[in-house]
């Protein structure tokens, strides 16, 4: 090979080099154009030295950067900010951690959950969200994991956890009991949203949206069988929980302030025969009364009653 | 003897002069370009409150007044305040009344008492949409006693009632009590203000921030003016 020929070969990798170089920054250029320009590279994350104690385990962050980065940044993203790279195909959305807005909590709206809270949802998972059951999971791996969302909020390193609600002995279910979780739903209005039937068909239903903005359902009572869950639970201590302390971060409000603890298990009652499909023993009551919810009838009425409801629904089957 | 007395009187005169010469600002907020306009809610799925309103209220994130006149503008003294961390003792008020928000916009001191009741024949949840502060959503029943709460860090927070998807209101938590609201002309005036250099940021919760400095030296009074570019969405 002579010189020349030596120079025009280089010439041509060199301009192959060049126009691929240019290919890629094409490419690319999107990508750059949406970021500011101004914010440059993230910061490297600080794994900061965060606990979490769920009976006598205890979970330390630090361990559970193998098992994020390889199971909950896909979607929760590596800054838990809820921007992981299948974020965009989610609905509802995966749980930003830098707000510390979580759903499923034994404590009051607007506080922290308690690390068994974060560590129940790990154990169930979240249904009719893409959230799954992490039962390949040791109890130790999932208190690692607990104590890893952690470090992603300031308010971690401020605020304690909220107090977990206080959840009476339940009362026995009853034809009156499961009457007055009637009365409850339409005089506390949950039909509005999920509708008279709890089909989450109610007249606000299709307006909803979470705190980010974005669509979301209310939950659908008549929907599974036997193997009908909530998000928060399947228990009637979990239904109790899910709308006394309601669901944050959803249209789902808190009920602490307004349903006495009694009152509260009759709701549950109610809201258990609005699962048609499941068995349980609110429904076999109800059927053992052909299925019909007596009008509730209040044997200590308040001095000056309150005006009823603009509409009654249905409910019941 | 004299010029000693005559010394005290003027030594007086200036030490009051910071209490007597209070400064104020006053001034207009306006708009330039089209508004969007005001869309009429339609109540009819919540008769109870339908019934309350003679004439169908209209949505009231931009709400305009005679000569491009910018109203429900949180006007307030964003830095150099002299009563950082003088909480009011009085509560503020937040009512629902005919499935709406009085005020929209509600002004309040952080730490200071919010109290939000419901004056409607029909539940609301109240919902503050917070990101600074911590966010909480509680269900408030006909009847049922105020909710009462307070923030403890300065933010602008959006408020819905998810139940009524139409209710829509503001809360601006500031670190002043030097602050005004605009009203039907526009027109804002913050008094009292001794002497120093002050910066005055008008809110408008579309059209974000506004920012205006301002020097008072005496017992003056200046104007600051702010125009909001109006969004046509």
């Amino acid at each position: 090979m002579n010189s020349s020929k030596l120079i025009r070969c280089f010439g041509a990798i060199l301009s192959t080099a060049i126009l691929g170089a240019v290919f890629a920054v094409c490419l690319t250029a999107p990508a750059f154009a949406q970021d500011a320009p101004d914010v440059g590279p993230k910061p490297p994350l600080v794994v900061k030295p965060m606990e979490s104690h769920i009976g006598n385990i205890t979970g330390h962050a630090a361990d559970a950067k193998y098992d994020y980065r390889r199971y909950c940044a896909g979607c929760h993203g590596d800054y838990g900010d809820a921007n992981g790279e299948n974020a965009v195909w989610l609905d509802p959305k995966p749980r930003d951690f830098t707000i510390a807005t979580f759903k499923c909590r034994s404590t009051l709206t607007g506080t922290l959950p308690t690390d068994e809270d974060l560590f129940n949802t790990l154990k169930r998972g979240i249904i009719n969200s893409n959230m799954p059951i992490w039962n390949t999971f040791s109890n130790q791996q999932r208190a690692d994991l607990v104590a890893y969302i952690k470090i992603f909020s300031p308010r971690w390193d401020k605020e304690k956890a909220g107090t977990p609600i206080n959840v009476p002995a339940e009362t026995p279910v009853t034809l009156e009991s499961i009457a007055h979780g009637k009365e409850l739903f339409t005089k506390l209005e949950c039909w509005k949203c999920h509708g008279p039937h709890g089909e989450g068909d109610g007249p606000s239903a299709s307006t909803l949206t979470d705190s980010k903005d974005n669509p979301i359902r209310p939950y659908n009572f008549a929907l599974g069988k036997d193997d009908s869950r909530f998000k928060c639970g399947v228990t009637n201590e979990d239904v109790y929980k899910i709308f006394m302390t309601g669901v944050d971060g959803t249209p789902m409000p808190s009920f602490a302030d307004v349903i006495q603890p009694n009152d509260a298990w009759d709701l549950v009652h109610f809201l258990r025969t609005l699962q048609i499909h499941r068995h349980s023993k609110e429904n076999d009551v109800l059927m053992a009364a052909h299925g019909v919810i007596p009008p509730y009838v209040d044997k200590n009425p308040p001095a000056a009653a309150p005006a009823p409801a603009d509409k009654a629904p249905g409910g019941g089957q | 003897m004299r010029t000693k007395k005559m010394q005290f009187v003027f030594l007086t005169l200036l030490a009051s002069s910071s209490l007597m010469f209070a400064g104020t600002v006053t001034g207009k907020v306006t708009y330039t370009g089209t508004p969007v306009k005001p869309k009429t809610i339609d109540m009819s799925k919540e008769p109870s409150c339908a019934k309350q309103h003679a004439t169908p209220i209209t949505t009231e994130s931009v709400v305009t007044g005679p000569n491009n006149a910018l109203e429900n503008v949180v006007v307030y003294i964003s830095s150099g305040a002299p009563d950082d961390g003088q909480v009011p003792a009085q509560a503020v008020t937040f009512d629902q009344k005919g499935c709406q928000y009085l005020p929209h916009v509600l002004v309040m001191h952080t730490d200071q008492e919010l109290k939000i009741s419901n004056d409607d024949q029909t539940s609301h949840n109240i919902h503050p949409l917070a990101k600074v502060n911590t966010e909480w959503n509680k269900s408030q029943p006909p009847g049922t006693p105020p909710i009462v709460t307070k923030y403890d860090k300065p933010e602008f927070i959006s408020v819905k009632c998810n139940i009524h998807p139409w209710m829509h209101g503001e809360f601006a938590v500031l670190k002043t009590n030097h602050f005004d609201v605009s009203k039907g002309g526009g027109d804002f005036k913050l008094p009292n203000l001794p002497p120093g250099k002050y910066t005055i940021t008008a809110w408008q919760e579309d059209y974000g921030t506004q920012t205006a400095d301002v020097t008072i030296t005496g017992n003056e009074s200046k104007e600051v003016n702010f125009t909001f570019k109006a969004k046509a969405y």
